[in-house]
C-alpha cells in the first residue's frame, strides 16, 4: 500500500536531485532545468497531500506553482538570451559584476 | 488687577525681545529708548500694584496656565502681588527703568548696544519671575534666568583677553562670568535639595501651601529645609564662601554692576530667606547662624574695601558687606528690617555704581582710584551725588541709609547678640572709612589725573537726569519707614523692640558716632596726602589687598586639584578606557565587515551553495525541535 | 497492487531522468531526459487522482516550457559540451545528500493527524476537472485572475527581452543612446 509518506519521500528525493544540479551546474542553463525539477517535486508533495486529506486546496496550489513556472521561463529564458547575446557564452563564473 | 500684574511683567520681555531683534545690527538709539519705554510702562504698572495692595490689603494673583502637570506634581505657572513682591517689583522696575535710560549715554559708542539692552531687558524679566512667582519652581526658574543674564551681562566684553592676576585680579570678563556661573551653580544645586526636599514632605511648591504647612513638620526636616534653601541664598547673594564672584563680576558694564550687581539679583538671596520666613522662623538657631555669617561677610567684606584700589571693586565689596547686614536682620527674624534695608540700599547704592559709571567715562575707562583726585571741579554734579550716595551708605542722618542700618543694629543690640552688634558697630565704621576714601580719592585732593594724560569731562544731561531720582530716594527713603514697615508687615512678622527710649538713643548716638569718625578720617588722612607708602609693607595690608588669598586659595585648593583630576580622567580615563572600547568594538565591525566582505562575491553559485548551507541548518533545527514529537 | 508497481516504476523513471538531466555534460541530452521526466511525473498526478492537474503538466509543463527551452537553445551552441569547472564535488554531493537525508527522516515521521480539516474536500459526485474548475473559480478567483495578469506580463517581458531586433538590446544601451533614437523618432 502506497502512503503519504511513500510520496513524500519521492518528493524529498527528487528535491535532493534537483539541489545536485542547482549546486553543480555552472551552466544557466542547466541551472534552470534543475530549478523546474524543484518545483515539480514540489507539485507531487501538494499532490499527494491532496488526496490524502481530501482536500482540492493542495491541487490548486500545484496548479499556481506550474503558471508561476511558465512565467519564470518566459523572463528568464529572455534575460538569458540577452546575456547571451552580450557576453557569447552562459557560465555563472563570468556573471560576476555584483562583486562586492 | 491682573492686567496690571502682566503688565509689568511682559514689557520687559517684549523690550528685550524687540531689541534682540536687533542684535547683531549696529547701534539703534530707538531700541534703548524703547526699551526704557517699556520698562517705564512696567514700573507705572507695578506701582499701581503697589497703590492698590496697599489700599485695599487685596493679594493679587494670576494663573497663566498650567505649568508642570505629572502625576501628582502640579506646578502652575502663577503669579502673586503681595506686599513683598509689590515692593520688590517697585523697587526692581524703578531702578531698572534709570539704568536703562543711563545705559543709552553710557553704551552709547559700544558695538553691542542692541544685545546690551536686550540682555538687559531680559534680566528684568527673570527677575521679576523671581520676585512674583507664586511657587518655588516659578522663583527657580527667574533664579536661573537672573543667573544666566548675570552670565551674558558680565561676560559682554567677552573678547578681551586673559591677564594674570597681577594686571587684573578678575582675569578677563569671560573668566569672571564663568566664575559667577559656575559658583551659582554650586549654590543652586543646594537650592534644588532644598525644593526637593519641600517637595517631598509636603507635596507641592505652592508658597502658601508649603508655608500653611510647614510647622507640622519635624524640626530637623524644617531645619535640612532652611539650610538648604540658604545655601541658594549664599551663592546668589554672594555670602562667604562663594562670594569672590562678586568683585569679579565687575567686569561687566557698570550699569550691570549697578543693576544686578548692587541693587537686584544680589539681593535674591535675601528675598528667598524673607519669602520663606515661615520656614526660618520655626528654626531660630539657624537663623542665629545666618545672622553670624551675615555680620562676619558685612566685617571681612568691608575690610577688604578699605585697601582696594579699583573704583568698582570697592564698592562692590561695600555690597557683599551690605548683604551681609541684611542677612543679620533676616536670620534674628527681623524680616521687614532686612527688606527695608534691602530697598533703600538698592537705590544708593545703584546711585553710587552709576556715579562710578561717570567717573570711568570722565577717565577713559580707568579704575584705579589713585590716578583720580581733584575730579570734583569737572563733575560737580555726579561728585554731589556720589557724595550722598556715600553718606547714605554711611548711614548718616537724614539719609536713607541711616534708618535702615541703624534698624539692623538695633536688632541685633536689642536680641542680646551683642557680638553680633560690635561686628556691625565696626563694619559700619569701617564702611564710613573707605566710602569717603574713595570721595577723597576721586573727587578731591591733588589732581593726579593731569599726570596720566586724562582730561575728563561731566556725563551728558540726561545720564544725570536718570540719577537724580535715585539721589532724591537715597535722601528721602528712610522717612516712608514706618508706611512700609505697616504695609509689609501685614504679610511679614511684625519685630518687636524691648528697648528702653534711652538705649535707643545712645545706640543711635554711638552708630553715628563712629560713622563720622570713619567719614572724619577719611576726610583727613586723604586731603592731607593719605597713608604713608609703608603702610603697603605692612602684612595686614598685603592680606587685605590680596582678598584674604581668598582667590589664589581656590585656585590652589579647588581649581587646579580639579583641573589634574580633569587631565587624568581625559588622558586616562578617557582616551584609554571609553575611546579605545568605542574604538575597539568598532575595529571589530569593521575587521568583521572586511573578512566576511568575500562572501558577496557576486557568483551566484557560491551564493546557491551559502543558500543550502542555511537550508541545512534550518532542517537540523526542525529536526531537532519538531513539534510532531 | 496496480498502484504499488506503477508507483515504483514511475518512481524509478523519474529519479533516473532526473539524475540525467542534472549530470549530463549535454545540453540537448539533459532538455530530453527533463521533458520525459516531466511526463513520468504527470503519471502521479493519474496516480494521485488528479487527472487534470496531470493533463496540465503533459501539455504546459512537457509542451509549452519544453518548447521554449527548446528554442531558447536555438540562439545558444548548445550541441558542443559546456565547459564546467566544479570546484568540490564532494561538498555538493554532500550538502545535497544530508538535505535529502534530513528531509527524509522528516516526512517518514507520521504526518496525519486528527487536527487536520480538509477546507474543499472532494465530493464522489463530480469529476477531478469539474470539481477543481468549481474550486478556482469561486474560492481561488482573484489568485487566479492575478496569476493571469502575471502570465500576461512575463509573455510581453519574453517578447521583448528577446524581441525582434535580435542583433541589438535595448536594456543594454545607455540613456543617452536611447533619447537620441527618440529624438530621431519625433523628426
Amino acid at each position: 500500500m502506497i502512503t503519504l509518506n511513500h510520496y513524500l519521500v519521492l518528493a524529498a528525493i527528487l528535491f535532493s536531485i534537483s539541489l545536485v544540479g542547482i549546486l553543480r551546474r555552472k551552466n544557466l542553463l542547466m541551472l534552470f532545468f534543475a530549478t523546474e525539477i524543484a518545483l515539480n517535486a514540489v507539485n507531487i508533495a501538494l499532490a499527494a497531500f491532496s488526496k490524502f486529506y481530501h482536500d482540492l486546496t493542495g491541487q490548486l496550489f500545484a496548479f499556481f506553482i506550474i503558471a508561476i513556472a511558465a512565467s519564470e521561463v518566459a523572463v528568464g529564458l529572455g534575460l538569458l538570451i540577452i546575456w547571451y547575446k552580450r557576453t557569447g557564452n552562459i557560465d555563472l563564473d563570468t556573471l560576476q559584476s555584483m562583486n562586492g | 488687577m491682573e492686567k496690571y500684574l502682566y503688565i509689568t511683567l511682559f514689557a520687559p520681555l517684549v523690550g528685550s525681545l524687540f531689541a534682540a531683534m536687533f542684535g547683531m545690527k549696529p547701534k539703534k538709539l530707538f531700541v534703548g529708548i524703547v526699551a526704557s519705554l517699556l520698562l517705564f510702562i512696567s514700573f507705572i504698572s507695578a506701582v499701581i500694584l503697589l497703590v492698590h495692595v496697599a489700599s485695599t490689603d487685596e493679594v493679587v494673583k494670576a494663573q497663566l496656565f498650567d505649568w508642570i502637570t505629572v502625576g501628582s506634581l502640579n506646578i502652575p505657572f502663577g503669579f502673586v502681588a503681595d506686599p513683598v513682591s509689590t515692593v520688590m517689583m517697585v523697587t526692581v522696575t524703578l531702578v531698572s527703568m534709570l539704568v536703562h535710560i543711563y545705559s543709552i549715554g553710557y553704551m552709547e559708542h559700544d558695538e553691542g548696544f542692541n544685545r546690551f539692552f536686550s540682555y538687559l531687558s531680559a534680566f528684568v524679566f527673570s527677575m521679576l519671575v523671581l520676585v512674583m512667582s507664586d511657587n518655588f519652581a516659578g522663583l527657580f526658574i527667574g533664579w536661573e534666568g537672573v543667573g544666566l543674564c548675570s552670565w551674558l551681562l558680565i561676560g559682554f566684553w567677552y573678547h578681551k583677553p586673559d591677564l594674570s592676576r597681577d594686571q587684573n585680579p578678575s582675569i578677563s570678563p569671560a573668566w569672571a562670568a564663568n566664575e559667577a556661573f559656575i559658583m551659582n551653580r554650586i549654590a543652586d544645586l543646594g537650592m534644588l535639595i532644598g525644593l526637593f526636599i519641600i517637595y517631598w514632605h509636603i507635596g507641592s511648591l505652592q508658597y502658601d501651601v508649603v508655608f500653611s504647612h510647614v510647622n507640622l513638620f519635624d524640626i530637623s526636616i524644617i531645619t535640612m529645609m532652611g539650610i538648604f534653601l540658604f545655601i541658594g541664598a549664599m551663592g546668589k547673594s554672594a555670602q562667604f564662601p562663594l562670594h569672590t564672584w562678586l568683585a569679579d563680576a565687575m567686569e561687566g558694564p557698570t550699569p550691570v554692576s549697578a543693576l544686578i550687581h548692587a541693587a537686584t539679583m544680589v539681593t535674591a538671596g535675601v528675598y528667598l530667606v524673607v519669602r520663606s520666613f515661615p520656614i526660618y522662623s520655626q528654626i531660630p538657631e539657624i537663623g542665629l547662624w545666618i545672622a553670624t555669617l551675615g555680620a562676619f561677610v558685612a566685617v571681612f567684606a568691608a575690610s577688604m574695601a578699605l585697601v582696594n584700589t579699583d573704583l568698582k571693586r570697592i564698592i562692590a565689596y561695600s555690597t557683599l558687606s551690605q548683604l551681609g547686614y541684611m542677612f543679620v536682620a533676616a536670620g534674628l527674624g527681623a524680616y521687614w528690617v532686612a527688606l527695608f534695608h534691602l530697598m533703600t540700599h538698592a537705590f544708593f547704592k545703584a546711585l553710587l555704581f552709576l556715579g562710578a559709571g561717570n567717573v570711568m567715562h570722565a577717565m577713559d575707562d580707568e579704575l584705579n582710584i589713585f590716578k583720580m583726585g581733584g575730579l570734583y571741579k569737572v563733575m560737580k554734579w555726579t561728585a554731589a551725588m556720589m557724595i550722598i550716595a556715600s553718606l547714605a551708605l554711611a548711614g548718616i542722618y537724614p539719609f536713607a541709609g541711616f534708618f535702615s542700618k541703624d534698624k539692623i543694629l538695633e536688632v541685633a543690640f536689642d536680641s542680646h547678640h551683642y557680638i553680633l552688634w560690635f561686628m556691625l558697630w565696626v563694619g559700619a565704621g569701617m564702611t564710613a572709612f573707605y566710602s569717603f576714601r574713595l570721595i577723597m580719592l576721586v573727587f578731591f585732593g591733588e589732581e593726579r589725573y593731569k599726570k596720566y594724560g586724562f582730561h575728563p569731562h561731566e556725563a551728558p544731561w540726561y545720564m544725570l537726569a536718570a540719577m537724580a531720582p535715585l539721589a532724591l530716594l537715597a535722601i528721602v527713603a528712610g522717612f516712608f519707614e514706618h508706611s512700609f514697615e505697616e504695609f509689609v508687615t501685614t504679610l511679614l512678622p511684625e519685630y518687636h523692640f524691648h528697648m528702653e527710649g534711652i538705649t535707643k538713643v545712645a545706640l543711635i548716638g554711638l552708630t553715628t558716632l563712629i560713622a563720622l569718625s570713619g567719614i572724619g578720617l577719611a576726610v583727613y588722612k586723604y586731603s592731607k596726602g593719605g597713608f604713608s607708602e609703608k603702610w603697603k609693607e605692612n602684612p595686614i595690608y598685603k592680606l587685605l589687598y590680596n582678598q584674604y588669598y581668598i582667590p589664589q586659595l581656590y585656585d590652589k585648593l579647588f581649581a587646579q586639584p580639579y583641573r589634574e583630576l580633569s587631565q587624568i580622567a581625559w588622558k586616562e580615563l578617557d582616551l584609554r578606557l571609553v575611546d579605545a572600547t568605542v574604538d575597539f568594538i568598532a575595529g571589530i565591525i569593521y575587521a568583521t565587515g572586511f573578512k566576511s566582505r568575500v562572501v558577496q562575491s557576486g557568483n551566484l553559485s557560491k551564493m546557491l551553495r551559502w543558500m543550502v548551507i542555511g537550508l541545512l541548518i534550518l532542517l537540523v533545527l526542525v529536526v531537532l525541535y519538531s513539534p510532531v514529537r | 497492487m496496480y498502484e504499488t508497481i506503477a508507483f515504483y516504476l514511475f518512481a524509478a523513471l523519474t529519479i533516473v531522468m532526473f539524475t540525467i538531466t542534472v549530470m549530463s555534460r549535454n545540453a540537448l541530452y539533459a532538455m530530453t531526459s527533463l521533458a520525459a521526466g516531466m511526463i513520468f511525473i504527470s503519471a502521479f498526478f493519474f496516480l494521485l487522482d488528479a487527472d487534470f492537474l496531470g493533463v496540465v503538466q503533459i501539455i504546459v509543463y512537457s509542451g509549452a516550457v519544453m518548447a521554449v527551452y527548446a528554442f531558447a537553445m536555438i540562439f545558444m551552441d548548445t550541441l558542443r559540451d559546456v565547459k564546467e569547472k566544479n570546484p568540490s564535488k564532494k561538498i555538493v554531493f554532500f550538502l545535497s545528500g544530508m538535505v535529502a537525508l534530513l528531509l527524509v527522516i522528516i516526512l517518514l515521521t507520521p504526518l496525519i493527524s486528527e487536527k487536520v480539516q480538509a477546507l474543499y474536500p472532494f465530493s464522489d459526485e463530480v469529476g477531478n476537472a469539474e470539481a477543481v474548475g468549481i474550486v478556482l473559480f469561486t474560492k481561488y478567483l482573484v489568485p487566479f485572475e492575478v496569476a493571469a495578469i502575471m502570465l500576461l506580463v512575463a509573455m510581453i517581458a519574453g517578447i521583448i527581452l528577446a524581441s525582434k531586433r535580435m542583433d541589438e538590446s535595448i536594456t543594454l544601451k545607455i540613456d543617452q543612446e536611447i533619447e537620441e533614437e527618440l529624438q530621431k523618432g519625433k523628426r
